[in-house]
């Protein structure tokens, strides 16, 4: 981020709260950078001769002459090749020890793609984990997000379906992650050996809360370049991004913007929207897909948080612990993958789509059955055959830890089906029960 | 002389701007970022200060950048060539920008000026027209399209050429027409209109007095709604809005469909795109995309041209409306739109309302409502903009101020019952809590005798009561035990079933059952009546349950068959035998 030569420094704030700077300038453009005592900051207002910064890392200590330099540029990141491998900053500084990436300077947040130019997505994408794959089975160029619980092992689960997936290119972008979290997904890249197509941009809680705010942008200007420019499947994690909605919340309380909803920002839907929509299925063949995780509050999905993630993401994957067995699972009623149809029984086996409803709807009977007995109702034989199907579907299907391909969470479908019920008592196309009830 | 003017100052997309003349409320300018023109729109003046929303990114902004106001609002351009057309919120054709991504600035012609249309006139030379009189006609797909008196005309004008049949550009004159003092005025296949005035030049504005038919039943029997009616949607995520929206766009009886995707997901839309061409529209046997246009401004492109993008869905629908088409308009979703407004409010630093909310938004969202309506026109014949908005309540909580200001104004509701769609009894449309104010008009009461048959709305409130009961039933049986309650009390509530499954309930991917005709309609509410109706005596609830379970597999079969066909028969004479044999 070098400066110009001859560029003004100004000395002289006229105004500090805890996140933002104001002082007198001339010649300033929207959304440019800064640096105010050596902090980076970025230009969001200007009113007359007066621009007010956005300083990323807060203002603790910055007196009022604090030097102010202006860089004449939004915040932008070098792209090439060379990103491969690297882990940043959110400032897309290096943080691996290694050297400036050099390549084609982009700013990031770029604009939208034309919707008319978009392809409708149409891969899959494996992972292993039949309560994906099987239930709520990911596209190329989908964004969805996990919904979990603090307690949940969100971050091994999405670091294990990156690592399966077959894409050329994974980002992460990591905000508000524990430095433990960090040192996780490091290590778990370097033995998975996948490295070299790894870029990581990471802000770790022990780094100021609005520097979050970069992440998503530097990650997707990272995957932007090897989508478009170089047409390779990209898959970007974002983990979490309830603390970069968080982050949001204070930036605009700190400029006295009235907030709406759980003191949410009343542009939370757009901003969100903004990062999720970069999703993309692309003319020429790459794609970027985006699997993030929104942390709850003990399930509480109709938090603001959530709840605008859930209008603009295609689906969710819910993780919950199922007490009867104690495994964490991917909960097949609340769990949704809104372009699963597109490559149910298209790219997949033809019973996929039989199979997959059949399998849900006797686990709802199960949940019944449960009812029943905790109310101290008789069950009958067909109830108790759920319950114990139930248990066994739920450690063999839907538990996290499972990883086989999607025949073999079919034919494991088929194996269950045979083993607790009749024929009759599924309602499955005959035509799908000839071909597979008998199958070994 | 163009009033110009600097920027002072920027915060996101609003900006001000120090002008040297006069400048009117929402009139565009352009603000001048080294060589790129950024369309922006007046919506506050303080002295000679503009605040302007501009509808573009302000990245790079000045202050000292200059601005040039057009003495104009937001227009949309109005001529033969709208249809499958796919716009963006200001009417920019998306299908000709030829990058992958949406540049800044860059705005293209929302019609083919090279396009030759076959024109008819209709009119003759020394007629005496107003505005909004039809001159002419072209073939747009297989729809007549109007070719109109301006609607800005005031007055009376007499006809002094008129073009013989022909084909013709959009800027090519086909008529001059002269007022009374002598002024010639050249009209062509084109004229602007602001979308935020709605168009009049029509005779008046009847109470909607006629069904709009949807196929889909929980609405068109149970909640129809009228042509010319308005009506909204609201629901939390994943209860299937957008299927059932689908579902009306592909199948509403009406001549044009206008799309507003709001602030949804792109995926969606390319849905639309990549779906809609390939589709066949079953009455006309022609394809869908003929007689579509989809206006869209997905959830990541810029908020102000979302702001705009349902008046320009609006005011297309006005025009189409004004040659005397029915016209259905679907928004998804209108809270995109009052988030919109509410970005905009909180940056102009106004006092809110609920929620920070614009405290005007209910006036804002029933003006709106306000121009959807069946018209004559002046020619005596009539035309129709029908409105469905969706609605995304926060939480899937209904009292917020979006559902709450819309409820005020539209007069069908369509809730959308998240347990309905946790149980997959779709479409998700609460038949307890849903309504149609249009069930209770007269004149629509008159129509269902002389078009459906006698007696029709009494017949469903018949069902809907049906339907209520069975509820109160199913909550008492949940409290006392199958055993604790009376053997009326499952009987009632399997009634209710029968209902919910055979009419309410609707397969959306089923080829035969996705549209139901009026006509199968009503003989399917006749039918389940009929067995609702019957005497039934059970010893135990055991027997109740399984006749009822048994009479709904079999008339679920009867609505995956073809109508009246060999299939639909064999299982009327199931039917028959079994309710003969079960008392």
């Amino acid at each position: 981020m070098a400066t110009n030569a001859f560029q003004k420094i100004y000395t002289q704030l006229q105004a500090i709260t805890k996140a933002t700077v104001t002082l007198k300038a001339a010649g300033i453009s929207n959304d440019e950078l800064a640096k105010v005592a050596g902090r980076l900051a970025q230009v969001v207002k200007i009113k007359n001769d007066l621009v007010t910064l956005q300083v990323f890392s807060g203002t603790e200590g910055i007196p009022t002459n604090a030097e102010v330099e202006f860089f004449g540029e939004p915040p932008a990141l070098n792209v090439s090749e060379e990103l491969s491998g690297r882990f940043f900053n959110a400032y897309g500084e290096p943080i691996d020890g290694g050297p400036e990436v050099i390549g084609e300077r982009r700013y990031i947040g770029g604009p939208s793609v034309n919707p008319y130019r978009r392809q409708q997505p149409s891969e899959l994408i494996p992972t292993g984990i039949a309560g994906i794959d099987l239930n709520n089975t990911l596209v190329s160029g989908q964004k969805i997000p996990f919904f979990a619980d603090p307690d949940q092992p969100y971050n091994q689960v999405m670091a294990d379906v990156a690592l399966r997936a077959d894409v050329d290119k994974i980002i992460l972008g990591g905000m508000g992650l524990s430095n433990d979290d960090y040192l996780f997904f490091r290590q778990k890249f370097e033995d998975a050996g996948a490295l070299d197509k790894i870029i990581s941009f990471v802000n770790t809680t022990e780094q100021p809360p609005v520097e979050r705010l970069l992440i998503p942008d530097m990650a997707l200007a990272a995957a932007e370049y090897f989508a478009v420019d170089k047409n390779e499947k990209v898959l970007v994690l974002l983990t979490d991004m309830t603390l970069y909605a968080d982050a949001l919340s204070i930036v605009s309380n700190r400029m006295d913007q009235i907030p709406s909803k759980d003191s949410m920002p009343g542009s939370l839907y757009s901003d969100l929207a903004k990062i999720y929509e970069k999703a993309v299925q692309l003319p020429d063949g790459g794609s970027i897909t985006i699997i993030a995780v929104t942390t709850l509050n003990d399930g509480d999905i109709t938090h603001a948080i959530p709840d605008n993630t859930g209008y603009i993401t295609e689906g969710q994957l819910f993780l919950r612990k199922d007490t009867d067995t104690g495994k964490i699972i991917v909960d097949p009623f609340r769990s949704l993958s809104r372009l699963k149809q597109l490559v149910i029984g298209k790219k997949t086996r033809e019973d996929h789509a039989q199979v997959m409803n059949t399998g849900v709807r006797l686990y709802a009977d199960a949940a019944n059955a449960k009812t029943k007995l905790e109310n101290g109702f008789d069950l009958s034989d067909y109830d108790l055959r759920c319950l114990e199907y139930a248990k066994e579907y739920s450690t063999k299907l839907l538990s996290i830890d499972v990883n086989i391909k999607i025949d073999e969470m079919l034919d494991t479908g088929w194996k269950l089906f045979k083993k607790y019920f009749k024929v009759e008592e599924l309602g499955i196309k005959q035509a799908l029960v000839d071909k597979y009830w008998d199958k070994d | 002389m163009k009033t110009t003017g600097k920027v002072t100052g920027i915060v996101s997309n609003l900006v001000s701007v120090e002008v040297n003349g006069p400048v009117a409320q929402n009139e565009l300018c352009f603000i001048d970022l080294d060589g790129t023109r950024l369309m922006a729109e007046v919506i506050k003046v303080t002295g000679s200060t503009a605040s302007v929303q501009v509808y573009e990114s302000t990245r790079g902004l000045k202050v000292g950048n200059s601005v040039e106001f057009e003495g104009r609002m937001l227009e949309v351009t109005l001529g033969p060539g709208i249809l499958s057309s796919n716009y963006d919120g200001l009417q920019d054709n998306l299908a000709t920008m030829d990058n992958v991504f949406l540049q800044r600035g860059e705005y293209t012609a929302a019609l083919d000026s090279r396009k030759k249309w076959d024109f008819t006139p209709l009119t003759k030379i020394g007629d005496k027209v107003i505005a909004a009189d039809w001159l002419g006609e072209v073939k747009e797909g297989w729809l007549p399209h109007k070719i109109m008196v301006p609607f800005s005309f005031e007055g009376e004008y007499i006809i002094k050429t008129i073009a013989p049949a022909g084909s013709y550009t959009i800027e090519d004159t086909i008529a001059i027409l002269t007022d009374d003092r002598g002024n010639e005025y050249n009209i062509t296949m084109q004229q602007k209109w602001p979308v935020k005035v709605a168009i009049k030049g029509y005779k008046e504005k009847p109470r909607p007095y006629k069904i709009m038919e949807t196929g889909v039943r929980a609405i068109d029997t149970f909640n129809p709604i009228a042509e010319g009616g308005t009506g909204f949607i609201p629901g939390p995520f994943g209860c299937g809005k957008t299927v059932i929206q689908h579902a009306i766009a592909k199948q509403a009886e009406a001549d044009v469909i206008i799309m507003a995707a709001c602030g949804e997901r792109a995926n969606e839309v390319v849905e639309i795109f990549k779906e809609f061409p390939e589709l066949i529209d079953s009455r006309t046997g022609r394809k869908l995309i003929e007689r579509t246009t989809i206006i869209c401004n997905t959830s990541n492109m810029p908020v102000a041209a979302r702001e705009a993008s349902v008046y320009t869905a609006m005011t297309i629908g006005e025009y189409y409306r004004a040659m005397g088409l029915r016209v259905l308009l679907l928004a998804d979703s209108t809270s995109r739109w009052a988030q919109a407004l509410r970005e905009m409010s909180n940056r102009m630093e106004e006092l809110p309302g609920a929620d920070a909310f614009p405290v005007d938004l209910s006036s804002i969202i029933s003006n709106f409502y306000s121009r959807a309506g069946i018209v004559t026109l002046n020619n005596g014949q009539s035309g129709s903009v029908t409105f469905l908005g969706t609605v995304s309540p926060a939480g899937g909580n209904l009292k917020e101020p979006v559902t709450e200001s819309t409820k005020k104004c539209a007069r069908c509701f369509y809730a959308l019952n998240q347990n309905r769609a946790d149980s997959k009894r779709y479409p998700a449309i609460d038949p307890i809590d849903s309504y149609s104010k249009y069930l209770e008009y007269p004149e629509m009461e008159e129509f269902f005798n002389s078009k459906i048959s006698v007696g029709w709305v009494e017949k469903v409130l018949n069902a809907r009561n049906i339907i209520l009961r069975g509820k109160e039933a199913y909550d008492q049986i949940n409290i006392l035990g199958d055993d604790g309650v009376p053997m009326e009390y499952h009987l009632r509530y399997w009634k209710s079933e029968l209902v919910d499954f055979i009419l309410l309930q609707q397969d959306a991917f089923d080829n035969i059952d996705c549209q139901t005709p009026l006509n199968r309609q009503e003989y399917m509410l006749d039918l389940v009546l009929n067995v609702c109706n019957r005497e039934y005596k059970f010893e135990r609830f055991e027997e109740c349950v399984n006749l009822f379970k048994n009479l709904i597999n079999i008339m679920r079969q009867m609505n995956f068959s073809e109508f009246k066909g060999e299939q639909f028969n064999k299982y009327l004479v199931q039917l028959n035998k079994i309710l003969d044999n079960g008392n």
